[in-house]
């Protein structure tokens, strides 16, 4: 299926921004949800539910760990708890706690930070999250999701209220390309979505990148003649290896795109289940076992590669060469 | 025991819990000593069976476990998820066997499971695993979570209307921890004076005296400055157990202020050669030290039941 906007000018929306407003939503008719954050609410955007529910909000302070095991405890009373802070604090800091009291208890927490990846942009190395989809997806039971546009944050944070059981739900800071159409979105639990059918190379994205997975394929077919298919795996975890296998024997060559080291995020689980399941040739981009640093989003996904030019450029470097 | 701080009074309607556990059947002093040096020998069988585990630790807050589950939570082994329920966290995760040994004897773990601590396919496992275990609400193990998962108990309990208290059962070495801090502050902070926590102060942790490897010194007011009630007892007096618990009882509906309880103990307390010995920490005996060791639980079974008739 193909997008049904505009790749070049498309409408930017915040993913954050959605975040706050969906919880907000859930809150009036759900009222086993609570929030928590870690005095970054005006941030991550919970603010919209602490408005409207201040006795179902709980600002732990700058205390990450403390944020984490006040959810599991709210999760033992039959609480909903939806935490947030930046991606780095919650999936570094709060590891231990997410691993040993949220997980290993099997407890229904939903883990919801924002300002994951490279896009944090200004505030440079020090905030960057590059590891947090490899710290989360090794933990037993837990799910990992990356919504790739407001329209997908909303239906995810409506799934995982849903769903019950551990879920970490990686959001960004920046407003993002809206790249489904909200009128004719159908959400996918657990699939990849084929956001583009192609025949010459599959791209792989997740949260942010699916947006330059599919301005790079636009550009590969316009010039170049070259027909990508875009994958978006939203789910890193489980992982829909049925789709990924298809598409992979169809294109014979798996290109990975992600704001995240090319260890152990989207790369690694793309290359862990094509090696077991139908040994394929994939090229990773994402941070190449480099940190971060400062500059606006669009300077870092430029610098590091993984916008759509840079997109543009592996495949047809790789398809030119083969 | 310290005064309280001067906290206004707090409004409240929701005494009707605390009304039944005072009516609940309350076991003496001396049938509260006979029951523990029962469940020593049960948790020194254990230990001794997986040839590992922390005995030290374990009969360090044996008592305190004792009086806590016999005399004060309200909880229903036949209805374990009962929401008014009482809860316990066993924040010092590695004197699980002193918690399996009394959630054996309230009828949670069937007593047939004794010999499978620390085993292949255990419920009993090396750390309280909450998913093997009824009347184990949260896994715990890695030290200074439990503080904060009680706290978030309470919160939701608050939001339920649920009057019911919370007691989180702390290693002193455990508050060389970040995340216990982190725990006092928002206890304070979110006035959840339901929640008590008590430090199992044995002194000692693994690598020796806790004076020596991170000093934590006086540490009633420690909690005092962050905004808690404190109080300080002997972890092995059943007396003071009682009064100080009773105390946190009144405060918990009466100030804002959420409650610690100092309870000075003796690591290894009952077997005289683990007594104060950072080596028996976390140390199973060998044959000789496990008969010598029981047989002193035995006889000193024997002297309090003979006392008790």
């Amino acid at each position: 299926m193909t997008a049904v906007i505009d790749l070049e000018r498309p409408e930017l929306k915040a993913l954050r921004n959605q975040f706050g407003d969906t919880l907000a939503e859930l809150g009036a008719t759900n009222p086993n949800i609570v929030v928590l954050d870690a005095d970054l609410a005006c941030s991550t955007q919970t603010k919209r539910f602490a408005d409207k529910f201040p006795d179902r909000f709980f600002n732990q302070g700058i205390s990450e760990q403390d944020l984490v095991n006040t959810a599991a405890g709210l999760a033992t009373t039959g609480k909903i708890p939806f935490i947030s802070t930046f991606a780095l604090f919650a999936s570094g800091k709060g590891w231990d706690q997410i691993r040993n009291s949220v997980c290993y208890s099997g407890l229904n927490v939903k883990i919801c930070p924002t300002h994951s990846g490279l896009s944090l942009g200004e505030d440079g190395a020090s905030h960057q999250s590059i590891e947090d989809i490899a710290l989360m997806r090794v933990i037993p039971g837990m799910t990992v999701v990356v919504p790739s546009d407001s329209v997908e944050t909303d239906h995810m944070i409506r799934w995982a209220a849903e769903y019950y059981g551990p879920v970490y739900v990686r959001l960004v800071r920046p407003n993002c390309p809206v790249i489904h159409d909200k009128a004719t979105y159908k959400f996918l639990p657990g699939q990849i979505r084929v956001e583009r059918e192609g025949k010459d190379i599959t791209l792989v994205g997740t949260g942010e990148t699916v947006y330059h997975a599919l301005l790079a394929a636009k550009h590969l077919s316009e010039q170049h003649g070259i027909e990508a298919e875009v994958l978006n795996c939203a789910f890193i975890k489980p992982l829909d290896v049925e789709t990924l296998v298809t598409s992979a024997k169809k294109t014979g060559k798996v290109l990975t795109v992600e704001s995240h080291q090319v260890y152990a995020g989207l790369g690694g689980a793309v290359c862990e289940a094509l090696s077991e399941h139908a040994p394929t040739p994939v090229k990773r981009l994402g941070t190449q076992d480099r940190f971060g640093q400062s500059g606006t989003a669009e300077t870092l996904f430029r610098e590091y590669g993984i916008d759509a030019e840079a997109i543009t450029d592996a495949a047809v470097k790789w398809l030119k060469r083969s | 025991m310290n005064p309280p701080a001067s906290t206004p009074a707090k409004e409240t309607s929701l005494k009707a819990q605390a009304v039944t556990t005072q009516q609940k059947q309350q076991l003496s002093a001396k049938q509260l000593a006979i029951l523990s040096a029962r469940l020593r020998i049960d948790v020194l069988d254990m230990i001794f069976e997986a040839q590992s585990g922390h005995p030290g630790s374990s009969f360090s807050c044996l008592d305190l476990l004792s009086y806590i589950w016999f005399n004060r939570l309200s909880h229903d082994v036949k209805n374990p998820e009962w929401p008014e329920r009482d809860r316990f966290v066993m924040s010092k995760g590695h004197g699980a066997p002193a918690y399996y040994a009394v959630l054996m004897e309230a009828g949670y773990i069937p007593k047939s499971e004794l010999n499978t601590l620390r085993k292949i396919n255990s419920n009993l496992q090396g750390h309280p695993a909450s998913k093997y275990i009824k009347g184990c609400d949260v896994s715990t193990g890695s030290l200074g979570q439990g503080l904060s998962m009680g706290t978030g108990m309470a919160l939701g309990h608050r939001l339920d209307n649920i009057p019911a208290r919370v007691f989180v059962l702390m290693g002193d070495g455990e508050c060389q921890e970040g995340n216990v801090w982190e725990a006092v502050l928002s206890a304070a902070h979110h006035k959840t004076s339901r929640v008590t926590a008590i430090v199992d102060r044995n002194k000692l942790q693994i690598d020796g005296d806790t004076e020596k490897i991170k000093a934590l010194g006086e540490m009633a007011p420690k909690f005092a400055a962050f905004g808690w009630n404190t109080l300080e007892i002997d972890g092995h007096n059943f007396d003071e157990m009682k009064e100080a618990i009773e105390q946190a009882d009144v405060w918990a509906e009466e100030s804002d202020r959420p409650t610690v309880i100092i309870a000075n103990t003796v690591k290894g307390k009952g077997v005289s050669f683990m007594e104060n010995v950072a080596g028996w920490h976390g140390k199973a005996p060998n044959k000789e030290q496990y008969d010598e060791a029981r047989t002193e639980l035995v006889a000193n079974l024997e002297r309090l039941e003979k006392e008790g008739k």
